[in-house]
Parts: C-alpha cells; structure tokens; sequence
C-alpha cells in the first residue's frame, strides 16, 4: 500500500516536470503567439503571454504595410514555390527511387552510390555555380532556380527514403502483376505508388517544411520585392528598427508558421515515423 | 487453389521471364531516372566540377575567371583574419552546441520513456520547437527576446539581475545562437525514443537481479545499446551545424557581428561570393568546408570503433 502510493506521487512528480520544461520551452512561442495580439506598448511592459485586451490591428498593418507590396503576395509566392517543390520531390523522387529498389541496370551500384554521395555534399559546393548557370540563363530572380532542381530529384535523401520503403513491399505484388501482363510503368504507378504512399507523404511533409522555412536559396535568388516569398518578407521587418514595428512583426510571424504548424498537427504520425526510420532532421 | 496453381507455375515461367526482363530493364531505368539522371549531371556534377575550377581562379561574375594556382587557399590561411575567425565561430557553435542537443535530446527521451501516459502528447510539445525553429520568425523573435529589454532580460530583471544585451554583446552573441540551436532537440529526441524502445526490458530484469543501480544500468545497459543511435544523431547533427545559416544570418542581421562574433562559416561564404562577389575565393571556401565535414565524418567512424557496440557485431 504504502510503495504504491509513493510510486504514484513520483510518477506526478514526474509528469509535474515533464509540464514544467515544456512550458519554459514553449514559452517563447507562447509569448510570439500572444504579444501579436497586444498593443506596442504592452509587449514590453508585460511578460505574463496572455493578452489582457485582444487587438488584430497589428495583423491590419503588417499584412498592408510592406513598401508597397502586402504581405498576401509574399504567402502567394511561398506558395507557388512550396507546391512546385512538393510535386517535383514526389514525382521525381519516387521515380528514381522504384529504378533503385527494383529494376536491374547497369551502373546501379554506381548510381546509387552517387546518390548516396549528393545526400552528404553540402549545397556550397554546388550553388556558385548554379548561380552563374541560372544567372546565364536569365532565371536569376524568377522561381526556376527555387522549383527546377525538385524537379530533377535533386533531394537525394527522399530517393533514399522511399527506396527503403519499397523494398520493404513484398517482391511477390510485382512477379504476380508481371505475370498478369503489366510492365514496369504500370508497376510503379498501379502497384508500388500506392502502398509506398506514407513515403511519398513523408517526402511531402518535409519537402514543403524545408521549402517554406527556405532562407539561404531565396535570398540568394530573389532580388525584386514583388518575388519576395515569406521569409524574405518577414526580413524586411528587420531593416526598420523602430519599436512601433514589433506587433505587426510578431503578428506576420506567426501567420508565417501557422502552414507548417496546422501541416504537423494534421500529419503528425508520418512526422514522427520519418524522423523516427530516417532519421530526418526537421 | 489458385495460390498452388501459382507455386506450380511460377518458377518456370518466371525464369524466363526473368533473363527477358534483365536485358530490358537498362531502357525503362533510363526512364524513370532521366530526371535525377539529368539533375545529377547538371546541378550536382558539373558544378561540383566548375566550382573545383573556379576555386583555383580570381572570378566574379562580372569578368572571366583568371587562373592564380593556391592563391585562394593561401589567402586563407596566411592573410585572412575573417576566415581564421568564421572558422573559430563555427568550431565553437558545432563541439558546444551538438553535444549539448543530443545531451539534453536523451536526458528527456529518458524521462519520457517507461510508459508514461499521455507520451504522444509530450513529444507533440517537445517536437514544437523543431518544426518551427528553422523559420526567419523564430530567429527575429529571439533577437528580440535576447536583446536588451527583451523578454528574458524584464524576467531576469524581477529577481533584480542586472543581464547584458545578449546579441548585440560580443561575449554572449555566439551563446545565444547556440541556445536556440539546443532548443531545437524535437528530432534527435524522437530518435532516441524510437532507439530506446529497442533495449531489450530482460538486460534491466537480469541486471537488478544482480544488484546493479539505476546509474549503473544506465552506464552499463542504456548507453551500449543507445550507441549506434547516438552515433547517427552526432553525425546528422555535426553536419547541419556545420552549415547553420539562417539563425546567424538573421540575428546579426546579415553582418555576422557584433565585431564577427557570430561570423558562422556559410555567412563569411555567402558575404564573399553574393556581397563581394569574390567567387574564385567563395568556391574554395566551399571545398574547404567539404573537406572539413569529410574529416570530421571519417574521425567519428574511426572512433566509432572504440565507442559504438552493435548488437549483431557490427555486421
């Protein structure tokens, strides 16, 4: 009686802790989410989160406020380039990655060593380069240079991904549909892209995260405020030091993580089960 | 029935099928791997090469590149104060932050581990950090929280702690980068969860049996079998902080300052080759970096040997 009752306050205990770190660590975002909706004033001289009168006048003049362009276009253009970059991972992606789990061809070995390689390369020792090329090719401050290298499956780590996966799948589903009269293409699009779809998912998620939390790329390629995406947009922030400025700040902030926020919330199971397998970064 | 039908048949028709199939699968590869195929030879080789190139040459994008030999790399390290200090940064940032992650990363993995209720949920919070941490907003918002009469300070300053500003003072600059690269341990925690649930509850049984305590179990038991995970986590991790950009980029406000204390490699690189435009010199700055993370990675394979155990012998 007596150890099960003081097994049991440990375990509050425990649970008390575990609350208590949480809180201290997600008390920052708390504070973001909290001061958007405070006046100037008030998010300096309150530390407690929670407003004690709500205001979306900052989220008004933030959203209006940029040098002429609103911040609906930079959410507009994130947009386009996340969902470009998505479509491109996925389909190229999984293409490359069905050819390495279950064709046989020549330079395979090769190939896929390669491709193991372009996972670990970091992107500066390709990106001068690619500069000078997309610059010569007059697509330096359009999408292309963000969109095209997705559509070349440029993301080595999710052909390693979903080639784990598919060889995962039992090899008996494609004798059985060979043997029915389907070739390799219909294969891979009737057989394999169905049940590799928590790959493909994951492929997805992370994909559009890294895109729409993107910094280096787009600052890099983006120069007109008219091509501006997210991040960029929310930079220009950064330029005006006055104090006035925090509230609408804070306030475009926090619609600028609300996607990949609502993203994990949604598809939390295939977040933990990628970083879990894979060992995805985040 | 039809499952006999198909052992029956299989093997023979198969086989035939089979030695078809492998003559006729270079084409359909072909196929389905133009798009990397096309990506690796344009975007990964031949940059790769034209970068080795240009590292050799003094090249800005507005005049042909002219060939110097060593000159760049010589620079580098004879003639350079800002290389030799976004070095020293980045050493710092990676052997103070990585270690402190992946401490902090198990330390909670291993409170959440045994079965607690409501798991799900606490790793949902102790995820929330990562997701969002990588963005531009939460590194603005930590230049404001750590600033001066920032949120941190007005705490700090209700027990009566008179704090400095923490970006904008050279001493802490660098430290508050490292912090928020900590509070980002969701991934490598979720990691180690997963790694944990591999350790075998007999080891435990067998070694209270024997009268080992809970350190001893976690020095003798927990560790051993977590190594190869801790070993992945390290890698990953050295890594991406060796190329940590945006935090340093956003919080100095593209300077790296104050007085280049948080001069973060990529930053130097990125200021070098797209503000100076000195891309010979931001080229082999790249290969550097390449063969620096190269390095690193071969010193932890070798140490691996004295440190990782696997279960299976390391087959």
């Amino acid at each position: 009686m007596d150890t099960g009752s003081a097994s049991k306050s440990a375990i509050w205990l425990k649970h008390f802790i575990i609350c208590l770190i949480a809180f201290v660590m997600l008390y920052p975002v708390l504070w973001l989410v909290g001061s958007s909706f405070k006046p100037a004033n008030m998010i300096f001289s309150e530390i407690w989160f929670w407003p004690r009168q709500w205001n979306f006048h900052n989220y008004v003049s933030g959203w209006f406020g940029f040098q002429g362009s609103s911040f609906s276009r930079f959410l507009q253009n994130s947009a386009l380039v996340s969902l470009g970059a998505v479509l491109g991972n996925v389909i190229t992606c999984s293409m490359a990655a069905y050819a390495f789990a279950r064709l046989n061809f020549r330079f395979k070995a090769l190939g896929f060593a390669l491709m193991l390689m372009t996972i670990m390369l970091p992107l500066h020792v390709t990106l001068i380069p690619r500069y000078i090329l997309f610059n010569s090719l007059g697509w330096v401050n359009t999408f292309a240079p963000l969109i095209l290298p997705k559509w070349m499956a440029t993301d080595g780590f999710f052909i390693f991904l979903t080639v784990q996966f598919i060889r995962g799948l039992p090899k008996e589903l494609d004798e059985a549909a060979t043997i029915d009269g389907c070739g390799p293409v219909q294969i891979f699009s009737r057989i394999i892209i169905p049940l590799a779809l928590p790959a493909l998912i994951t492929t997805m998620i992370f994909t559009f995260m890294w895109t729409w939390d993107d910094f280096f790329s787009q600052l890099i390629f983006l120069s007109d405020i008219g091509k501006y995406t997210v991040p960029l947009g929310l930079r220009l922030f950064l330029d005006s030091s006055s104090q006035s400025d925090w509230g609408p700040m804070f306030a475009m902030s926090v619609l600028s993580l609300v996607p990949c926020f609502i993203l994990f919330i949604t598809l939390q199971k295939y977040f933990v089960e990628g970083i879990a397998t894979s060992g995805l970064k985040g | 029935m039809s499952a006999d039908l198909m052992t029956v048949d299989r093997p023979a028709g198969m086989k035939r099928r089979k030695t078809k199939l492998r003559y006729n699968q270079n084409g359909i590869a072909l196929l389905f791997l133009s798009p990397w195929l096309l990506g690796l030879v344009c975007l990964t080789l031949g940059p790769m090469a034209a970068s080795l190139y240009f590292s050799f040459t003094d090249y800005s994008i507005l005049e042909s590149s002219r060939w110097i030999g060593l000159d760049n790399f010589t620079t580098m390290l004879t003639a350079d104060p800002l290389f030799i200090q976004s070095l020293k940064v980045t050493f710092i940032f990676v052997f103070v932050s990585v270690p402190l992650k992946l401490m902090f990363a198990l330390a909670v993995a291993l409170l959440l581990n045994k079965g607690i209720r409501g798991l799900g949920i606490y790793r949902t919070v102790y995820y929330i950090p990562t997701l969002l941490g990588g963005s531009v907003a939460i590194a603005m918002l930590w230049r404001k929280m750590l600033g001066g009469d920032g949120l941190l300070n007005q705490l700090l300053a209700m027990v009566g702690i008179q704090a400095p500003d923490w970006v904008s003072n050279p001493k802490y600059s660098l430290y508050s980068l490292i912090l928020l690269s900590v509070w980002q341990f969701g991934s490598s925690m979720i990691i180690f969860l997963s790694g944990l649930k591999q350790v075998p509850p007999e080891y435990y049984d067998a070694s209270s049996v024997d009268g080992a305590g809970k350190v001893g179990q976690f020095l003798h038991i927990t560790l051993p079998v977590l190594s190869p995970v801790i070993f992945f986590n390290v890698i990953m991790q050295t890594i991406t902080a060796f190329q940590s950009f945006t935090q340093a980029f956003i919080i100095s406000n593209g300077s790296g300052g104050p007085v280049n204390s948080t001069l973060m490699y990529s930053l130097y690189l990125y200021k070098k080759g797209f503000s100076f435009f000195q891309m010979g010199y931001a080229s082999a700055m790249a290969w550097v970096l390449v063969l620096l993370i190269g390095l690193f990675t071969l010193l932890l394979f070798g140490s691996s040997k004295l440190w990782v155990h696997y279960e299976d012998g390391g087959k």
